[in-house]
């Protein structure tokens, strides 16, 4: 039974919910708390990071994995950058493991997943595109590296094989991490209407901070 | 398509342990790369060289084919739904696309202290700043690198989640054969694993052998391999219609 002290969103600081296939993005300053709440389950959460100071440090989901030899994410799990350093700490996590391997649908991954003919369809490299547009952040899309799938189930087998399993999430989980450095963080909330892992059916998530305690 | 041991190479080189390199692999070539001792690794970034945004995507690469790892009938997709080279032959068996390199301080921390004063050219060099270097030869930084597919290497994912790396998986001789489907960017370190355990600081040679290759015909074993693989032909052939 976790002991974490769970803060009353009437608290927060920031509250939005980013609806489904809606793009985001918002600097959170280091010390602040930030939670994603998948609000009626089972909805990937595509997630990058960027460091506000350069934009050229980033989430680095090897760097990630590499420092804690494991490729899932859960509480404890401290998100590194490109230079192996902290940006950000997983403090409570119930839905119990996320994504660092699947990355982020686009127009032309869906046509080669599912058909040449799906190039049309909406897709979260997209949303991660226009979040980022504000030029201040100089980001563009070679910065779009491998993102986080917040909420997704993608496990990996000792054979090497990957799957997409059904979701483990629910209504109501959430995953909370503090900030290690001010960062930028970039939310594409996934507009895939391919894939049974979200029932087919995209729906919004909530994002909230809080200040430093 | 043939690929007779017996063919004599465009030409042929040598990437020192510890040490990086930048290629360029056009459409239709072969890059053999072979373990000449035993135990090595190769990071390798790849790009489109008429187009360097375009580059290897890991997720796409991977739940393209869904797989964790490379080899024989696998193809390396970029982030733009194209197979931008194929693996046609290895004897290796298992190429590691998960795992991260070591910038300075890893290998600071791992192998001790050392300087290029002290050991002129045998000092402990880093994958991180021979990949940044490579790519600014090229115009780009640190922005455009990301995550490499670690030839040569191991690292099975245990129930849970759990990284590890399988030792003395490359045996001296083993070698894995790259096919460009597009005109090709390679960045190339030939520096230890991020989790070889051994705590000697002593990178393996890769020996690197461009060859001409028949193109990817109909019934090409890397097109046939996966559905996804084949509409990921349609796009490159698309791209060089």
């Amino acid at each position: 039974m976790s002991t974490y002290n769970i803060a009353a969103p009437e608290t927060a600081v920031y509250n939005h919910t980013i609806l489904a296939g809606e793009g985001w993005a918002h600097e959170i300053k280091a010390g602040q708390i930030f939670r994603i709440v998948d609000l009626e389950g089972n909805q990937a959460v595509d997630t990058l990071f960027y460091s506000l100071a350069d934009t050229a440090e980033r989430y680095s989901a090897a760097d990630t994995i590499t420092a804690q030899r494991n490729i899932y994410l859960t509480a404890g799990t401290v998100l590194m950058s490109n230079l192996r350093r902290p940006m950000l700490t997983i403090l409570e996590d119930n839905c119990g493991r996320h994504d660092t391997l699947g990355g982020a649908c686009a127009q032309e991954s869906n046509q080669v997943r599912y058909a040449i003919e799906k190039r049309h369809m909406h897709a979260c490299r997209n949303s991660f595109l226009l979040a980022v547009r504000d030029p201040k952040w100089n980001i563009g899309k070679r910065d779009i590296t491998a993102n986080i799938n917040f909420f997704m189930n993608v496990p990996v087998t000792p054979e090497g094989k990957l799957t997409f399993e059904d979701g483990i999430s629910d209504a109501s989980k959430f995953v909370e991490m503090r900030a290690e450095m001010d960062v930028i963080c970039v939310i594409s909330n996934c507009p895939q209407l391919n894939n049974p892992c979200n029932a087919y059916n995209p729906t919004p998530v909530q994002v909230l901070i809080w200040d430093a305690q | 398509m043939s690929l007779s041991p017996a063919a004599t190479p465009l030409w042929e080189d040598v990437v020192h342990g510890g040490t990086s390199w930048a290629l360029v692999l056009r459409r239709g070539n072969l890059l053999r790369l072979t373990d000449v001792e035993g135990g090595a690794n190769l990071a390798v970034m790849i790009y489109n060289f008429e187009c360097l945004t375009e580059r290897y995507n890991m997720p796409d690469t991977l739940k393209g084919q869904h797989i964790a790892h490379l080899t024989t009938g696998h193809c390396l997709y970029s982030d733009m739904g194209r197979v931008m080279a194929s693996i046609p032959a290895d004897t290796v068996g298992w190429h590691d696309p998960l795992t991260g390199y070591n910038n300075a301080a890893a290998v600071e921390a791992k192998y001790g202290p050392s300087t290029y004063q002290e050991k002129r050219n045998s000092w402990y060099r880093n994958p991180a700043d021979n990949l940044l270097t490579e790519a600014q030869r090229y115009g780009m930084g640190l922005r455009d690198l990301g995550p490499v597919v670690n030839f040569f290497s191991k690292v099975v994912v245990q129930e849970g989640g759990a990284m590890e790396y399988v030792p003395a998986h490359s045996k001296a001789g083993d070698s894995v054969t790259l096919r460009a489907e597009m005109n090709l960017l390679l960045l190339m370190d030939a520096g230890q694993h991020a989790l070889d355990p051994n705590p000697v600081y002593a990178p393996k040679p890769v020996k690197i052998e461009v060859l001409k290759a028949e193109p990817a015909g109909p019934n090409d074993p890397c097109r046939l391999s996966r559905p996804e693989n084949a509409r990921a032909f349609i796009n490159t052939e698309r791209y060089f219609a």
